[in-house]
């Protein structure tokens, strides 16, 4: 007797056509032989509309959250869009505090993109998931025309559980507080730049891309949950930026040491050519954490004891100023405002 | 960073600071104007000002290329773009400045058809002419500004543009003289009476400008206007040796034309660039500054032997003046008679994000680079 009674997909040298999005057999066999064989679990083994699942441990709350992917190039030093789709979610989970357990994936796919580079984008991201112990239990798959998109956009949704002891927010630094960063900034948006701009270096800047929630979790198992006051990715706009987010949500100011903060050499050297800052490029692996004073060292200390967090350092520390101002002090002795990212015509990185 | 690090140190700096405040007069006050964007950016952006005594005031100068470009030539290229279906190629900087009728380069590229006419941002002018080369059914515009740093490279396009025949690419040049811009600074007629005036006791003297002009063009400030000229490069540490070296000279009652920058600057700049530009520009009768208004050889256009892939010449462009917005106080700020926060719209109506004025566009302009790096300085903080 038969097996089957299809034809493979044909992942070598085939290419996604209209008929992947149509809903019927050839959407089914896409599902089917490249999905849910990558992602292999048992709410995806399903097959229904949804995922049924748990309901959380009593006294924990459910945090919720979503991004679209569409950086481009698809494939880049560090990573591709796949696990970038995996830890971007994950990261906006972990730095609410809470543990990660879900992820959605909805695919947008353009016709003509070869099933073979789809076939790395998936087993990528089933390989991000894997290791951050984050399934992924329900997607959505859909076709647009040729010229319509750019190869694969990814949209992924994640739900986690926030035990009831942590509650860290944007609005919770205190004049006083100190400012860590996990380690070095600006290496994810240099690595998507220069591929994009075909910059070659003696050694490669790859994206820092990786799930930080086993990180977050060594901080809370190092600090009273109340001394994280404050936990952030700081993503698109980069550490400036994301600075004079939690400072305005805080209302008060930063003080913060330019020398202080991490940046690898090859990514300061790419900055200098390109007239760049690397304090506003973006991160996909890098934790700023706002803790209490008295917090601070051990904080430290937990950062740097785990591998993501092995170049963590202090950088500075919150203060009063009802105009919010993140100001810098230059290695030169000067003073300087580290304004928000102001309308940079910079390229799809994340 | 091995090479960089060394010009933005702070001990040194602070040793340079201090021999300022030494040597200073403190009976008196001393303006100098550092010329190019490139040094504003650097003096905002490492916070030069906190190393400096409070009688040593900078002043910004007009040397941002996009500050001093008028609206009525971006209005050119956005022409060219809507209504001639050409790509428009330009530096980044380029894409943002406020045209007429709320447009921008950028706000005009969201409203194109991108199957005929586009604007992108490139690099370098040699991107500009690969495109070209590399898209032949396209009609590709470089938007050329800038002063003499960035005119070389321009000749170089138009030179190969010509030896290989391409006939879908031009340039739109907007190539500026910096000593025609110090001189009209010098002469400035003062816009609110006399007082207005900026008295200026030096300049700190272009960095990239004079790798390829040398020193020799700005004899003329110190000998008919008797202002000390010195040359800077564009670190921090080069900007304040040059403030010191400033100072000596008034206080010696010098006016000389020093170079600080003397790994990179000759007396007689670089004359195959300077060859290269004679072969493929010529001066400009006049030509419209922002903020300066019109200045007679301040400005270069392509000679007629290139006049296949001159934008004007292939287009037949004609320039019309637009007036800045009324409020907008970017002519008094370019020629340092105000200061950023004196504009009533500054931080208000024009900010980064809504810039209506062009020295809010580049991170070189004096608009830009205080709402950036020092408006704090405006309102007293608390101290940490």
């Amino acid at each position: 007797m038969k097996t089957h009674y299809t034809r493979p997909l044909d992942l070598r040298s085939g290419r996604v056509d209209m008929n992947h999005g149509a809903g019927g057999r050839a959407t089914a066999q896409l599902v089917a032989e490249l999905f849910a064989r990558a992602f292999d679990n048992p709410w995806l083994g399903q097959g229904d509309d949804g995922a049924v699942l748990p309901a959380p441990a009593p006294g924990e709350r459910l945090v919720m959250a979503t991004d679209g992917h569409v950086v481009s190039p698809l494939f880049f030093p560090g990573g591709d869009i796949g696990s970038l789709a995996v830890h971007g979610t994950v990261n906006d989970l972990a730095v609410m505090g809470a543990r990660p357990l879900y992820l959605s994936a909805s695919f947008i796919l353009e016709e003509g993109y070869p099933l073979a580079d789809l076939k790395r984008i998936v087993d990528s991201m089933a390989a991000a998931s894997r290791a951050a112990g984050v399934p992924v239990v329900t997607g959505d798959t859909k076709v647009v025309e040729q010229g319509k998109g750019d190869g694969v956009f990814i949209a992924t949704t994640g739900i986690g559980a926030l035990p009831a002891e942590r509650s860290p927010g944007g609005a919770r630094a205190r004049p006083g507080d100190v400012v860590l960063v996990s380690g070095s900034m600006g290496d994810h948006g240099m690595a998507i730049l220069a591929v994009r701009e075909s910059l070659a270096f003696d050694s490669e800047i790859r994206s820092d891309s990786a799930a930080l929630h086993g990180l977050v979790e060594a901080l809370y198992a190092a600090l009273p949950a109340e001394a994280i006051r404050v936990l952030r990715d700081p993503t698109r706009g980069g550490l400036a930026t994301t600075l004079n987010e939690i400072a305005r949500q805080s209302g008060a100011g930063m003080r913060i040491e330019e020398a202080a903060v991490p940046v690898h050499p090859q990514v300061e050297a790419a900055c200098e050519l390109l007239g760049l800052d690397p304090l506003y490029l973006a991160n996909e692996g890098k934790l700023i954490a706002v803790v209490a004073p008295e917090s601070a060292d051990a904080a430290l200390a937990a950062l740097r004891a785990h591998p993501l967090g092995s170049a963590a350092a202090r950088i500075g520390t919150v203060v009063e100023d009802a105009h919010h101002f993140v100001q810098l002090a230059t290695p030169l002795g000067g003073q300087r405002m580290l304004d928000w990212l102001s309308g940079e015509p910079l390229p799809r990185i994340c | 960073m091995k090479y960089v690090d060394e010009f933005r140190d702070g001990e040194l700096a602070r040793g340079i600071g201090a021999a300022i405040a030494r040597e200073a007069d403190p009976a008196r006050h001393y303006a100098f104007m550092e010329f190019c964007g490139g040094h504003t950016h650097a003096i905002s952006r490492y916070g030069v000002v906190d190393l400096l005594p409070a009688n040593v005031r900078m002043i910004h100068g007009p040397g941002c290329p996009v500050c001093v470009l008028p609206v009525g030539r971006i209005d050119m290229a956005i022409r060219l773009a809507m209504e001639r279906a050409v790509t428009i190629c330009t530096y980044g900087d380029c894409l943002r400045v406020p045209a007429s009728g709320g447009l921008s380069l950028l706000k005009a590229r969201a409203r194109l058809d991108k199957n005929r006419a586009d604007i992108r941002m490139v690099y370098s002018a040699a991107d500009a002419l690969a495109l070209a080369q590399r898209e032949p059914q396209r009609e590709v515009v470089f938007l050329a500004i800038g002063f003499e740093t960035t005119t070389p490279p321009t000749a170089l396009v138009l030179r190969q543009a010509r030896a290989l025949g391409l006939a879908n690419f031009s340039v739109l040049c907007n190539h500026v003289l910096t000593p025609a811009a110090i001189r009209a600074i010098l002469h400035a007629p003062a816009g609110a009476g006399a007082d207005a005036r900026v008295k200026l006791d030096g300049f700190v003297g272009p960095a990239h400008v004079s790798t390829v002009i040398g020193s020799r063009p700005y004899d003329f400030v110190a000998g008919q206007h008797h202002k000390p000229v010195v040359i800077a490069g564009f670190e921090p540490l080069d900007v304040m040796q040059s403030i010191l070296m400033l100072v000596r000279q008034v206080n010696d009652g010098r006016a000389e034309i020093e170079n600080e920058f003397t790994r990179a600057v000759t007396r007689e700049g670089n004359l195959k660039a300077q060859a290269l530009v004679d072969e493929v520009f010529t001066l400009r009768d006049s030509y419209e500054w922002r903020g300066l208004g019109s200045l007679p050889d301040s400005a270069l256009r392509i000679r007629p032997e290139f006049a296949a892939w001159d934008a004007e010449a292939k287009f037949g462009l004609d320039y019309a003046p637009v007036p800045d917005h009324k409020s907008c106080e970017c002519g008094t700020i370019l020629r340092g008679e105000k200061r950023p926060a004196d504009c009533k719209l500054f931080g208000t109506a024009c900010t980064p994000e809504t810039p209506m004025g062009s020295c809010m566009v580049s991170s070189e302009g004096a608009c830009a680079a205080h709402y950036n790096y020092g408006r704090f300085r405006d309102i007293p903080v608390a101290a940490a």
